[in-house]
């Protein structure tokens, strides 16, 4: 065992556990954000997309032990910036969830593509989407509403201007 | 913990044991309104009032509708309150929705079949109509007028000439003194203001910010972590394992054999609690076992085809809807096709795995579970530990996708073995390569079928037969020596599928297999459509004739069936010059009391096809939610494509070959072909809407296929790109 001091959504937290834990359970079992998800422990599925330093990686994968002590380690519980509400938002108005449990890492990895790229191509949204699995099936509605993200982020940009 | 589960007051308990128990089944109206309830104030913590079994409603007008039927993405947290609320006259965010808790009284608590909304389309309703007339009533003689001057809207009784109002919080306590009415009067449907309308569904907030809470999240004080290694062999036994090696190592607590108790067989496992799943996993990599699978060791998928194969020739258990004489239909056909369609044994995959919690001390337990039924659960785990059913709490959570894995309990039991074992909580949580590994799976089938044309091109002789492992005879022992398995004929025996055909017959053949199986969506449906729909075109073709005419032609005493062709056509616009190069396959089923169909558009793209477009079409009669019916369909799309498509689960030498998503794989978005659903408006019964939407998917696309290469896939799984 050893201890680790890790910056998760704003919050810094010291913690023991073993140097080759996965991120994945540390956020889940000790620290109790539950949103992300457990699916494969390859980096299959996406399931369990965190951000670092606000670009996704697979939590399953990524060792306590790897993580620098500069990590800044966001979760879907720590979504404030306006394209993560906005991605939300979007979700919600296009009822893109059916069970749920791999939108969190569906909508981390669309977050931080809405980040890099205001107004997303479909290549694009091929490009940063396909490394997250459904199988509810969810894509089509996953697709449109990053358009729909877009679109709000937009708006709100230009309500904030006037 | 989870504030959406009920906790129940046992003298309530006593007044209310008048239910249905059938985990799924119909449930007769009576024992949901069963009474007289003459409840106190007192009855719940806070103040709340049971109305009936469904509904507590608070002096401060704080509303709660139980939903039965647990949720794993189909929107039941959303349709079964809805037929309460609509009747009740209360809108969604004036609601808390509870899951019931498996108690008798509250009837039928499973989800399968495409069940949920057909079975509670009246008892639900007639549930938010009973406690409705009874806060009539009691608005209706405080205000000395008569019950007919009122109606309820949004959590009020008005009175309709002064527009006088109380909450339904004011009279629920005088209300709760009434006789429960055994007849209640139904809305009109023209009145509905909730069912039929598209809404948001209530679950969705909480499933994109992180709070949704499925069986996985569970944490309970105290609790342990389990893993369990099964046999790569599935039936393989333990003879013996370095069992104090992985004992010493860090946060394990225990390590020992326990098992796995599937529906036909019990197999062993050796199982691992830690302080954290982490230990758990790794001690798990340090375990060597030596296993004896003497007797499975040679067992392959390879094998199983090939004995289903040999059997075609067989004549089979006949259904008992044979149409005219099929011997003499063939023997008098001009021209006769026969042909065999294959589709493999396939997993679930839900992206949550297999997970329970469980916590077994003395002789009282708790489980938290993500699960297809509460009821039928606290039935199997009673059975299991022999454990009156009354001393078991069960806490259904949310499920990250079952498509019917997780009305399989095997994992549940399991957890509670290795919790008796400890007399602690423990979290049994299975990886992906358990899920992948273990089973059980769709059933592999093999699907013969034969047709005869007239010299006009009329089918006039069909005959179809089901090769295959079955369900019922291996996870229920079910004889199948004296007939066919009345399970599996959905899709092609006369009521699913109507052609008019003058001869028709057909029959089962069953062939055992010891790969674990169970129902996948749609259960048989989604091996059956491919052979037929597929051969349906096949005659099409062989007679000369449209694939969509050549139906049309069979359905002229089906009026549901013609008019969602037609509706196919005209969404698809099927009847319109084809742009040069796109070519359209077409097919239709009917199951789960639903009908759906597909055109399907592809191009030409090297060796294999490209699809362009997916235009579905469903018939499920009335609906609650057309946009859950949609999404429905949308993600049977999704799921048949990945069936069609991608690698399925094979096994060689005992043991399946194919552990996670790199092998068995699924469909990606990108390469989701864009798609659009209809629905049919009708004023029909409610049908299934979970299932129905797969079976006819694989077929059209096939047969879309043969139009643009002239090829013809009887075999699933196979690379579009490379259609041979």
């Amino acid at each position: 065992m050893a201890k680790y001091t890790i910056h998760v959504n704003g919050q810094k937290h010291t913690i023991e556990a073993e140097p080759d834990t996965p991120l994945l359970w540390i956020v889940r079992d000790t620290m109790g954000l539950t949103g992300t998800k457990f699916g494969c422990g390859m980096a299959l599925c996406g399931a369990c997309t965190v951000h670092l330093n606000g670009q996704p990686i697979r939590a399953c994968i990524t060792t306590i032990a790897s993580l620098k002590s500069s990590a800044r380690i966001t979760t879907i519980e720590g979504l404030s910036s306006p394209a993560d509400l906005a991605v939300q938002q979007a979700w919600i108005a296009e009822q893109v969830p059916q069970c749920g449990y791999c939108q969190s890492g569906q909508i981390m990895a669309a977050t931080a593509l809405l980040r890099q790229k205001a107004n997303p191509s479909d290549a694009d949204i091929d490009l940063a989407m396909s490394g997250n699995l459904c199988r509810c099936g969810t894509y089509p509605r996953i697709r449109k509403a990053i358009h729909q993200a877009a679109v709000l982020m937009k708006e709100q940009k230009n309500g904030d201007k006037k | 913990m989870s504030t959406t589960i009920a906790t129940r007051r046992d003298f309530l308990k006593i007044m209310g044991q008048a239910g249905a128990v059938l985990a799924i089944g119909v449930s007769p109206v009576g024992s949901l309104l069963a009474g007289p309830r003459k409840l106190s104030l007192e009855d719940g913590a806070g103040g709340e009032v049971e109305l009936n079994k469904f509904i507590l409603i608070t002096s401060d007008n704080k509303i709660t509708i139980f939903n039965p039927r647990p949720e794993m993405g189909q929107g039941t947290w959303q349709s079964m309150p809805a037929l309460i609320a609509e009747e009740l006259g209360v809108s969604f965010d004036q609601i808390d929705i509870r899951m019931t808790a498996g108690a008798k009284r509250h009837g039928p608590q499973g989800v399968g079949g495409s069940a949920s909304v057909r079975e509670s389309w009246m008892p639900l309703r007639q549930v938010g109509a009973a406690a409705r007339e009874m806060l009539v009533k009691a608005a209706a003689n405080r205000w000395q007028v008569a019950e007919n001057e009122c109606f309820t809207e949004n959590a009020k009784v008005l009175h309709r000439s002064s527009g006088k109002s109380f909450t339904f919080g004011e009279l629920v306590a005088d209300a709760a003194q009434l006789e429960v009415p055994q007849n209640p009067k139904l809305k009109d449907p023209k009145d509905f203001t909730i069912l039929g309308k598209a809404s948001l569904r209530p679950d969705i907030p909480m499933k994109v910010n992180g709070k949704a809470e499925f069986g996985i999240d569970v944490q309970v004080p105290g609790m342990l972590y389990a893993t369990m290694q099964r046999c790569p062999v599935i039936y393989g036994k333990v003879m013996s394992f370095n069992e104090s090696a992985v004992a010493a190592m860090p946060g394990v607590q225990a390590v020992f054999k326990s098992e796995r108790k599937m529906l036909h067989k019990a197999v062993d496992g050796v199982a691992i609690v830690a302080t954290n799943y982490w230990s758990a996993l790794k001690a798990r990599r340090a375990l060597e076992i030596k296993w004896d699978n003497t007797g499975f060791e040679n067992y392959s998928t390879e094998q199983y085809f090939a004995e289903c194969r040999a059997k075609a020739s067989q004549d089979g258990g006949t259904y008992p809807d044979v149409v005219g004489d099929v011997k003499a239909g063939f023997a008098g056909a001009a021209k006769v096709l026969e042909a065999q369609y294959e589709t493999p044994f396939t997993a679930h995959a839900p992206i949550e795995p297999m997970n329970a919690t469980v916590s077994v001390i003395g002789n009282k337990v708790e489980i938290w579970a993500p699960v297809q039924s509460s009821s039928g659960t606290i039935e199997t785990i009673a059975d299991y530990l022999g454990i009156p059913a009354e001393n078991i709490t069960i806490h259904v959570m949310f499920m990250g996708g079952s498509f019917g894995r997780k009305g399989y309990v095997d994992f549940v039991m399991e957890a509670a073995a290795i919790s008796k074992k400890m007399q602690a909580p423990v979290k049994l949580l299975w990886t992906r390569e358990d899920d992948m590994l273990n089973g059980p799976f769709r059933p592999g089938m093999l699907n013969a079928v034969k047709g005869g044309l007239d010299a006009a091109g009329n089918l006039v002789a069909w005959e179809h037969k089901i090769i295959g492992e079955s369900i019922q005879h291996q996870a229920f022992q079910v004889d199948l020596k004296n007939g066919p398995d009345d399970w599996a004929a959905e899709t092609v025996d006369q009521q699913t599928s109507p052609y008019e055909i003058p001869n028709r017959r057909q029959a089962f053949i069953l062939n055992e297999t010891l790969i674990p199986i169970v129902w996948w969506r749609s259960v048989y449906s989604s091996t059956n459509s491919f052979g037929q729909e597929s051969f349906v075109d096949e005659m099409a073709h062989a007679a000369g004739k449209d694939p969509l005419d050549f139906r049309l032609a069979m359905v002229k005493n089906e009026p549901r069936w013609t008019a969602l062709l037609h509706f196919l056509a005209e969404k698809s616009d099927y009847r319109a010059q084809r742009k040069a190069g796109k070519f359209v396959g077409i097919a239709i089923a009917r199951s789960f009391g639903s009908s759906a169909a597909y055109a399907v558009t592809v191009s030409k793209k090297g060796t294999g096809v490209r699809i362009e477009k997916i235009v579905g079409v469903i018939d499920c009669g009335q609906y609650v939610n057309p946009d859950t019916v949609k999404a429905q369909t949308e993600g049977n799309v999704v799921m048949a494509l990945s069936a069609a498509l991608k690698p399925a689960v094979t096994f060689v030498d005992g043991q399946a070959q194919e552990s996670n998503f790199h092998q068995f794989s699924i469909l990606r978005l990108n390469k989701t072909p864009p798609m659009e659903i209809h629905i049919i408006e009708n004023q029909e019964a409610p049908g299934g809407a979970g299932e129905p939407g797969f079976p006819p998917l694989a077929p059209a696309l096939c047969n879309a296929i043969f139009l643009a290469t002239g090829k013809r896939v009887r075999k699933l799984p196979f690379d579009l790109e490379n259609v041979g």
